[in-house]
């Protein structure tokens, strides 16, 4: 080893220990931001001590990639909204994905036959992979944004197609590690990558994507992984390995909090078990009540506790901040308030706290499934915010429907439950949800954040 | 070198272990921080995005340029929205709103 191979991997040793630090900082919400700190000193480090690489020989591209996508880094993240994070975070995972993927087909171009067994291995997997979360992250933001149908799409045999293509691409890989000069079959594993992706995250539902965006997020890791093994880097590799096991432990907690197994969201198709068009008469000959705005702040003058539960539907109508302001007025009146928050609520891990928290609600007022769920049976009114299987009993009693043991809030058991909703449709899922026919449930339907404001002009006028 | 990969191995079978441990004390709550952290930190291949895009090798020049393009946005953004999140939480209400109280 020279003496500058010596002190990069010096500088690469410093970058794992800091990154290590970075995410133990965010154990807790008073350490984060020094933490984030620490990563960025750690992410300078690495990337000054690459510049000086003796194989690194001419820097023009190098410069123009790097403003190119500083520019835009720095434009996405003052831009986004916060609503928007789920598709933020898939479209990154694409980014980091592609960029894995191209390193892989670079490497091979670069010195194809001179590779090693293992590292044509190696590289073979990072291609993979990295082409398959690129892809896949690209579907799952479509479905996020809309622009793909959220619904789960099937087709007949896709399993059974998806599974051959991925151990296709297994043979495949282990053929080029035997015979590293055909080319045509290191662009078969990559086209291969390709297409798994989109195969793969079509037939995920909606209200799977927590899950999904998890699992991407592991696999962004361990293709980072790869290349750290195909170029003998232990910095990628140290990285990776964070990164794969923070998604996978992610995609376990989700796929628990849903009691369902990653087999069974990977390959199950969510929501293709009840038809929406079947479900539909079950509902139009029930009856439940509607009620106005008045009706709802009637009870909400009356109550002396009150609990929030929001979903997906306060990230689509924006209703956040008219939730915090429904909150303070509440507050004011002396009513003691709390939000429930269920880990699957949204469209990624921690979404329903970043929008609270981007509206100003204190974090100690945020409580988890465990830390709340005997509050309901002591609470006066529940307003549940645009979310539906998280509050859906039949979780907990009809052992034939398709969520059937998932952990959800125990809503019912509260004196009066305000579900604010878009319409009386079945959500993403098309689960009937029975809360909404129950005697105690008030069903406000309209844009929620128009809903909310209403009520708030409403305590404001009546007295008490 | 044989030798190489196995010490690799150990690298890579450690840090996924202390990963594990160190990412599962992490609440709940900073989970949307958590996975955006993660994915700067996953930015790293942009060190191996460089020497792509710095090689003496045309074709490889242009995907790391692409690459380098990619991964930056990874790591400024990732770091710069992970900090705009984390400033949001708060144990206090913020100023602001005392201020909408009072009125």
């Amino acid at each position: 080893m020279t003496d500058n191979a010596v002190l990069l991997s010096l500088c690469y040793l410093v970058s794992g220990i800091l990154f290590i630090l970075c995410l133990r900082g965010l154990s807790g919400p008073e350490s984060a931001r020094r933490g984030i700190v620490l990563g960025e000193i750690g992410m300078f480090i690495a990337v000054v001590g690459t510049l000086l690489h003796k194989d690194i020989i001419r820097y023009d591209w190098i410069i123009a990639g790097m403003v190119l996508g500083s520019g835009i880094g720095i434009a996405i993240s003052g831009w986004i909204p916060m609503t928007k994070m789920p598709e933020r975070i898939a479209f990154s995972h694409a980014f980091g994905g592609l960029a894995t993927g191209l390193v892989g087909i670079a490497a091979y171009m670069r010195e194809g036959e001179q590779l090693t067994y293992f590292k044509m291995g190696a590289l073979g997997f990072e291609t993979f992979l990295g082409l398959l979360t690129f892809t896949g992250s690209i579907m799952a933001y479509g479905k996020l944004q809309g622009v793909i149908s959220g619904a789960p799409v099937t087709w007949k045999g896709q399993n059974f197609i998806n599974i051959g293509l991925f151990f296709g691409a297994l043979v495949a890989i282990g053929v080029l590690v035997v015979h590293r000069e055909l080319v045509q079959v290191f662009f078969a594993v990559a086209g291969t990558g390709l297409a798994l992706g989109v195969m793969a995250v079509l037939p995920i539902g909606g209200a799977d994507m927590p899950v999904v965006i998890s699992l991407l997020n592991s696999y962004a890791g361990l293709a980072a992984c790869a290349t750290g093994f195909a170029l003998g880097s232990q910095i990628l590799i140290i990285s990776g390995a964070l990164d794969g096991s923070s998604g996978f432990l992610l995609s376990m907690l989700m796929s628990k909090a849903m009691n369902r197994s990653f087999g069974n969201i990977v390959f199950g198709a969510f929501g293709t078990a009840i038809e929406p068009g079947a479900a539909a008469p079950g509902q139009a000959g029930r009856s439940y009540n509607e009620a106005t705005v008045e009706d709802a702040g009637a009870v909400l003058k009356a109550s002396q506790s009150v609990i929030f539960v929001p979903g997906y539907g306060m990230a689509v109508s924006q209703a956040q901040h008219a939730v915090r302001d429904l909150a303070a007025a509440l507050e004011r009146r002396g009513v003691e308030v709390k939000y429930a928050i269920h880990p699957v609520a949204g469209r990624m891990p921690g979404h329903m706290n970043v929008l609270l928290a981007e509206a100003n609600v204190p974090y100690d007022k945020l409580f988890d499934l465990d830390a709340i769920n005997d509050d309901f049976a002591r609470t006066d009114a529940v307003i549940i915010v645009g979310a539906n299987d998280v509050v859906n009993p039949a979780a907990k009693k009809d052992p034939s429907s398709p969520i059937y043991g998932m952990p959800v809030f125990n809503v019912e058991q509260s004196r009066s439950v305000i579900v604010l909703k878009r319409s009386m449709n079945p959500g993403f899922s098309g689960v009937e949800n029975e809360l909404f026919f129950q005697p105690n449930t008030m069903m406000v339907l309209g844009d929620a954040k128009k809903t909310l404001l209403a009520m708030i002009a409403e305590l404001k006028e009546g007295g008490h | 070198m044989t030798s190489d990969w196995i010490f690799n191995l150990y690298v890579f079978a450690l840090a996924t272990f202390v990963g594990y441990q160190v990412i599962s004390r992490v609440p709940p709550l900073l989970h949307t921080p958590l996975m955006s952290g993660t994915n700067a930190i996953s930015g790293i291949s942009l060190v191996a995005s460089l020497l792509a895009a710095g090689s003496d090798h045309f074709i490889s020049q242009v995907l790391g340029f692409v690459a380098v393009t990619c991964a930056s946005i990874n790591v400024v953004g990732g770091f710069l929205i992970t900090d705009r999140m984390l400033r949001m939480f708060r144990k206090k209400p913020a100023p602001a709103a005392k201020q909408e109280k009072a009125s």
